[in-house]
C-alpha cells in the first residue's frame, strides 16, 4: 500500500512537470503544424544557462528563471524566424522538412552543450536538495513539491495569456485557421515566431525547476524531446488539458510499470503506449492521421 | 443495361447532409451530366463512388457488383476512373510519368505502360508538354492531365469533376472535344459535372439535376433547363 | 524518371574504381576503416531513401532494421555458437519480417506521425534488447573474435552489399513498383484513385529498404565483433544520421545517399582528427556540430541535396568564378 502511495505521489508530481513540457509542445504543434524534435535539447540549454549560473555565479536555480527564460525564448524566436519560418514556402520533397530542420537545431545544440560543458553529469546541490517531507513512510520531495507548485501556476499562466488576452487569441486563431487569421490581420509570421519563443519559454522553466531533481548531460536534451511528444500525442494533439493529461499518465506509467512491472522498461512503457494511442485512438487521431 | 446505379444514397458529415437519397442510373455508353448550385454535393456524390469517404447509408452498384464497402484503389481496378476538381497532379513527376504511374494498373511491363502513355498523351494533346514536371503546368493543362491520368487506367466509366472550370474559350472548345471523342473513340462512359452551362448542355445525353444533396429532377438537357426548380436552384442565377 | 540507359558508363566506372581501389593504394588500416564506414553508410542512406525519399514515408527509425540485422547475426551466435556468417542470410531476411510486423502499426499513420511511430518502435526495440539478457547478453553486447584481421575482406562484402542496395533502387525505379512509390509519395489519394494500392507497395518499399539496413547490420557485427543495444539500435548515431546522409545527399536521387555518406564520413574524421592533426586539438570536439550546421545549411539552401540541386550549385559556383573573373 505504502509502495502504491509512494508511486502514485511521485508519478502525479512528475507528471506536473511533464505536463509544462507538453504545453510548450502542444502550443507549437497547434500553431507550426510540426513536431519541434528539438524540444527537450531547448530545455536543456536552459538548464545548462541555470546550472552555470549557479556554478559560477552561485545564484539560485530558483532564480535564475529569469535568466534562462529570457534567454531560451529569444533563442527560439531566433531559431524560428530564421531557420524554420523560411522553409514554408520552399519546396521539398519530404514535406517534413520543417521537422528535419529541428532535428539539425537539437543536434547542434547537444554537440555545443557537450563542447562546452563536456559530457559530464552535473547537478546542483542547494540547502533544499534532497529534502522531502515525510508523511507516514509516504516521502515528498521539496524540490519535487516546488516544480509541480510552479507547474500549475505556469498552466494557469498560459491559460490566462491564451484565454484572456488579445496575443491568445490570436495564437487560438492561428492554430485554427492560418489563412483566415492572416486574412483578420494577425500576422501568422510574427504569430509563429512568437509562439516557438513561448513554447520554449514553458521548457525552459520547467528545465530550471528540474535542475535539483534530475541530472544535466547534453544528452538529457533528446530524452526530454521524446517525453514531449509522447505526452503531445497521449493528451489529444493541441490541446491545452489533453497536455496535462497526457504528462500525468506518462508519469504515472513510468513510475508504477518501474514499481510494479520492471525498472528497465522504464523509458518503454510511454512508448509503448504511445503506439498504442497513435493507432488505436482514431478519434481523438483522425485530425492528425489526415494532415 | 445500367453500368453504375446509386441506390438511396445519403451522405452526412456530422450535421450536414452532404448527399440526401440519392439515386440514380447511368447506362452504358452514355454521357450523363450531374448538375447543381455550388456545395449542393456533386463531388461528394464522386467521392462516395470511388469510395474517398464511405456511404453513411444506401448502395452503390457497378456493372452488377455492389462496391459500396470497396477501396478506392480496387474501384478503379474494376474500371471507374475520376478526375478532382481540386487537380491532384503528381507534382515533382513529369506529365509522362505521370501518365505512366497511371498506365501499370493494366500494364506490367515498362514497355507496356510506355505505350499506352503515348497513346494518352496523344489522345489529350499533351505530347508537346510530356517531359515537363505536372506542378509547372498551367491549370489547362493540369485538369487535361487529370483526364490522362484517369485514361491511362483504362476505365469504364469516367467521373469528370468540372474538367472545364477556368479555361479559355479555345481551350474550352479543345476540352469538349476530347470528352466527347472519349466516348465516341474510346467507348467509355462519362459522369459529367460541369458549370458552364455551354458545355453541360452541349455534351450530355441526359441530366440529373440536385440541390442541397437532394435530387431535383432528371431528364434531357431540353426538359431539365426547361424545369422551374431547376431554373429557380440554380440555372436562375446563371442564365440572367 | 527517364529512360537513359539502365546503368551508364560513369557507374561501371565508379564501380570498378571501388573494386580496384585497395589493389592500387597500400591504405593503412585507418583508411581502410574509413572505407568500411563509407560503404556501411551508402547501404543505409541509400535503404533509408528508398523508403522516404522515393516512397515518402519518413522513418525515423531505420536502427530498428540495422539492429535487427546485427542481432540476427549476433544472437544465434551468443546463444548456440552458429557462426556470425550465417547473418548475411539471416540478417535481410530478419529486418523484413520486423519491417512487415511495424508496418501494420506505423503505415496507419501518416506524415509526422509516421515519423514519431517509427522513432517510438526503435526507442522500443533498443529497451527491449537492453533488458532482455538471456537472449542478447543485455547491456554487456555479443562479443565475437572476427574471422580476419585484414580489413579488405569487409571492405568486398560491405561494397557488395552497397552495389547490391544502389542496384535494388536503381531496378525497382524503373519498373511498377518504382513509379508507384513516387506516385505515393506525391499524393496518397491520387495514387489509390489510379489504382495503386497504397499499403500494400508501401510494405514493399518497407521491405526493400529493410532488407538491406537488416543485410548492413548483419555486416556490422561480422566486421566489428562487437554489438550492443546502445549501438545498433542508437537513435541518433543511426537513425538520425540514416536520415541526414540521405538529406545532405539528395533525397529522392540514386546517387544522393551515396555522396551524403562519403560527406558525412569526410567531415566526421576531418574534425575528429582536427584536421589530421594540423588544427587545435579541441576541433576534435566539434564533428557532430559540425555536421549538424551543414544540415541545417543543406535544408535551408540545398533542399534537394547535393546530388539533387547540382545544377543550382553549379550554377552558383560558375557565376562566382565568372565575376570574379570580371575583377
Ligand atoms: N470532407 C468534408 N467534410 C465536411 N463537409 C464536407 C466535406 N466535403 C464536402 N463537404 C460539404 O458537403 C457539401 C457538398 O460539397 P461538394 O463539394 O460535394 O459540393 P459541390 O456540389 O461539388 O460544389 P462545387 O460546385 O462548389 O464544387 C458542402 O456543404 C461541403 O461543405
Ligand atoms: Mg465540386
Amino acid at each position: 500500500m505504502e509502495m502504491f502511495l509512494q508511486s502514485l505521489i511521485s508519478g502525479l508530481l512528475v507528471g506536473g512537470l511533464y505536463a509544462i513540457i507538453g504545453l510548450g509542445m502542444s502550443l507549437i504543434m497547434g500553431v507550426l503544424k510540426i513536431i519541434n524534435l528539438a524540444h527537450g535539447q531547448l530545455m536543456m540549454v536552459a538548464m545548462y544557462v541555470s546550472w552555470s549560473a549557479w556554478n559560477y555565479l552561485g545564484i539560485d536555480p530558483y532564480l535564475s528563471v529569469v535568466l534562462s527564460v529570457p534567454f531560451t525564448f529569444y533563442l527560439a524566436k531566433f531559431l524560428s524566424k530564421y531557420l524554420l519560418n523560411p522553409l514554408i514556402e520552399k519546396d521539398s520533397i519530404l514535406p517534413e522538412n520543417q521537422v528535419l530542420m529541428t532535428v539539425g537545431i537539437g543536434m547542434v545544440l547537444v554537440e555545443l552543450a557537450r563542447f562546452l560543458f563536456t559530457s559530464d553529469y552535473r547537478s546542483v546541490q542547494t540547502s533544499y536538495t534532497g529534502q522531502a517531507w515525510d508523511l507516514g513512510g509516504v516521502s515528498i520531495s521539496i524540490p519535487l513539491l516546488i516544480a509541480f507548485i510552479v507547474s500549475l501556476l505556469l498552466t494557469a499562466g498560459l491559460f490566462y495569456l491564451l484565454m484572456k488576452t488579445d496575443l491568445g487569441r490570436s495564437i487560438r486563431a492561428t492554430a485554427q485557421d492560418r489563412l483566415a487569421a492572416s486574412l483578420m490581420g494577425v500576422s501568422a509570421e510574427k504569430i509563429t515566431v512568437l509562439t516557438y519563443g513561448i513554447g520554449s519559454a514553458l521548457i525552459a522553466a520547467a528545465g530550471t525547476f528540474f535542475l535539483p531533481i534530475f541530472y544535466l548531460y547534453p544528452d538529457v536534451g533528446p530524452e526530454f524531446t521524446a517525453k514531449a511528444f509522447v505526452i503531445t500525442i497521449l493528451g489529444g494533439l493541441g490541446s491545452t488539458v489533453g497536455a496535462i493529461t497526457g504528462g500525468i499518465v506518462l508519469a504515472l506509467a513510468e513510475t508504477f510499470g518501474a514499481t510494479y512491472l520492471s525498472s528497465g522498461y522504464r523509458d518503454a512503457y510511454g512508448l509503448v503506449i504511445f503506439l498504442l494511442v497513435l493507432v488505436f485512438l482514431p478519434g481523438g487521431l483522425k485530425s492528425l492521421t489526415k494532415v | 443495361m445500367s453500368i453504375l446505379s446509386l441506390k438511396n444514397v445519403t451522405k452526412n458529415f456530422g450535421g450536414l447532409t452532404a448527399v440526401n437519397n440519392v439515386s440514380f442510373d447511368v447506362e452504358e455508353g452514355e454521357i450523363l451530366g450531374l448538375i447543381g448550385p455550388n456545395g449542393s454535393g456533386k463531388t461528394t456524390i464522386f467521392n462516395l463512388i470511388n469510395h474517398f469517404f464511405p456511404v453513411s447509408s444506401g448502395d452503390i452498384i457497378f456493372k452488377g457488383n455492389n462496391i459500396t464497402h470497396k477501396k478506392t484503389h480496387e474501384i478503379a481496378m474494376l474500371g471507374i476512373g475520376r478526375t478532382f476538381q481540386v487537380v491532384k497532379p503528381l507534382k515533382r513527376l513529369s506529365v509522362a510519368d505521370n501518365i505512366m504511374a497511371a498506365a501499370f494498373s493494366r500494364e506490367s511491363t515498362f514497355e507496356g505502360a510506355k505505350r499506352v502513355t503515348r497513346e494518352v498523351l496523344e489522345f489529350t494533346h499533351l505530347d508537346h508538354v510530356a517531359h515537363q514536371k505536372a506542378g509547372g503546368l498551367p491549370i489547362a493543362g493540369r485538369k487535361r492531365l487529370e483526364i490522362a491520368k484517369a485514361l491511362a487506367t483504362r476505365p469504364t466509366l469516367l467521373l469528370l469533376d468540372e474538367t472545364a472550370a477556368g479555361l479559355n474559350p479555345a481551350e474550352l472548345d479543345e476540352a469538349i472535344d476530347i470528352i466527347r471523342a472519349i466516348r465516341s473513340d474510346l467507348g467509355i462512359t462519362i459522369i459529367i459535372v460541369e458549370h458552364i452551362m455551354k458545355v453541360i448542355m452541349n455534351i450530355s445525353d441526359r441530366i440529373h439535376a440536385i440541390a442541397y444533396g437532394t435530387t431535383i429532377t432528371e431528364g434531357s438537357p431540353a426538359e431539365v433547363a426547361a424545369n422551374p426548380t431547376v431554373i429557380e436552384a440554380y440555372l436562375g442565377s446563371d442564365y440572367h | 524518371m527517364h529512360n537513359d540507359k539502365f546503368i551508364s558508363k560513369s557507374e561501371i566506372g565508379i564501380f570498378i574504381f571501388a573494386l580496384v581501389l585497395p589493389f592500387i593504394f597500400d591504405f593503412s588500416p585507418y583508411i581502410q576503416g574509413l572505407l568500411i564506414f563509407v560503404m556501411l553508410w551508402v547501404v543505409l542512406g541509400t535503404s533509408w531513401n528508398l523508403l522516404a525519399g522515393y516512397t515518402g514515408q519518413v522513418s525515423f527509425g531505420h536502427a530498428a532494421f540495422f539492429g535487427i540485422g546485427a542481432y540476427a547475426a549476433g544472437v544465434p551466435f551468443f546463444l548456440f555458437k552458429v557462426s556470425p556468417w550465417w547473418g548475411l542470410l539471416f540478417g535481410g531476411i530478419t529486418a523484413v519480417i520486423l519491417g512487415y510486423l511495424l508496418g501494420i502499426v506505423v503505415f496507419r499513420l501518416r506524415g509526422p506521425y509516421f515519423a514519431l511511430g517509427t522513432l517510438a518502435a526503435a526507442e522500443i526495440l533498443r529497451i527491449a534488447f537492453g533488458q532482455e539478457e538471456w537472449l542478447t547478453n543485455g547491456h554487456n553486447g555479443i562479443l565475437y573474435i572476427t574471422t580476419w584481421v585484414s580489413k579488405y575482406p569487409y571492405y568486398f562484402i560491405i561494397l557488395a552489399i552497397a552495389a547490391g542496395t544502389i542496384l535494388t533502387v536503381k531496378v525497382v525505379m524503373r519498373r511498377r513498383e518504382g513509379y508507384y512509390f513516387l506516385s505515393i509519395r506525391e499524393d496518397e489519394d491520387a495514387a489509390s484513385a489510379i489504382g495503386i494500392n497504397a499499403s500494400k507497395y508501401k510494405n514493399i518499399s518497407m521491405g526493400l529498404s529493410s532488407f538491406w539496413a537488416g543485410m548492413a547490420g548483419a555486416f556490422y557485427f561480422i566486421y566489428m565483433g562487437f554489438i550492443d543495444p546502445e549501438t545498433v539500435f542508437a537513435l541518433h548515431n543511426i537513425s538520425i544520421i540514416s536520415i541526414l546522409v540521405g538529406i545532405i545527399g539528395g533525397v529522392g536521387t540514386i546517387w544522393g545517399p551515396a555522396i551524403g555518406a562519403i560527406i558525412m564520413v569526410l567531415l566526421q574524421e576531418t574534425f575528429r582528427s582536427a584536421f589530421f592533426g594540423f588544427a587545435p586539438q579541441w576541433v576534435s570536439g566539434m564533428h557532430a556540430f559540425v555536421f549538424g550546421l551543414l544540415v541545417i545549411f543543406v535544408i535551408l539552401y540545398l533542399p534537394g541535396g547535393v546530388v539533387g540541386d547540382w545544377d543550382l550549385i553549379k550554377k552558383k559556383l560558375h557565376l562566382k568564378r565568372k565575376s570574379e573573373m570580371k575583377k
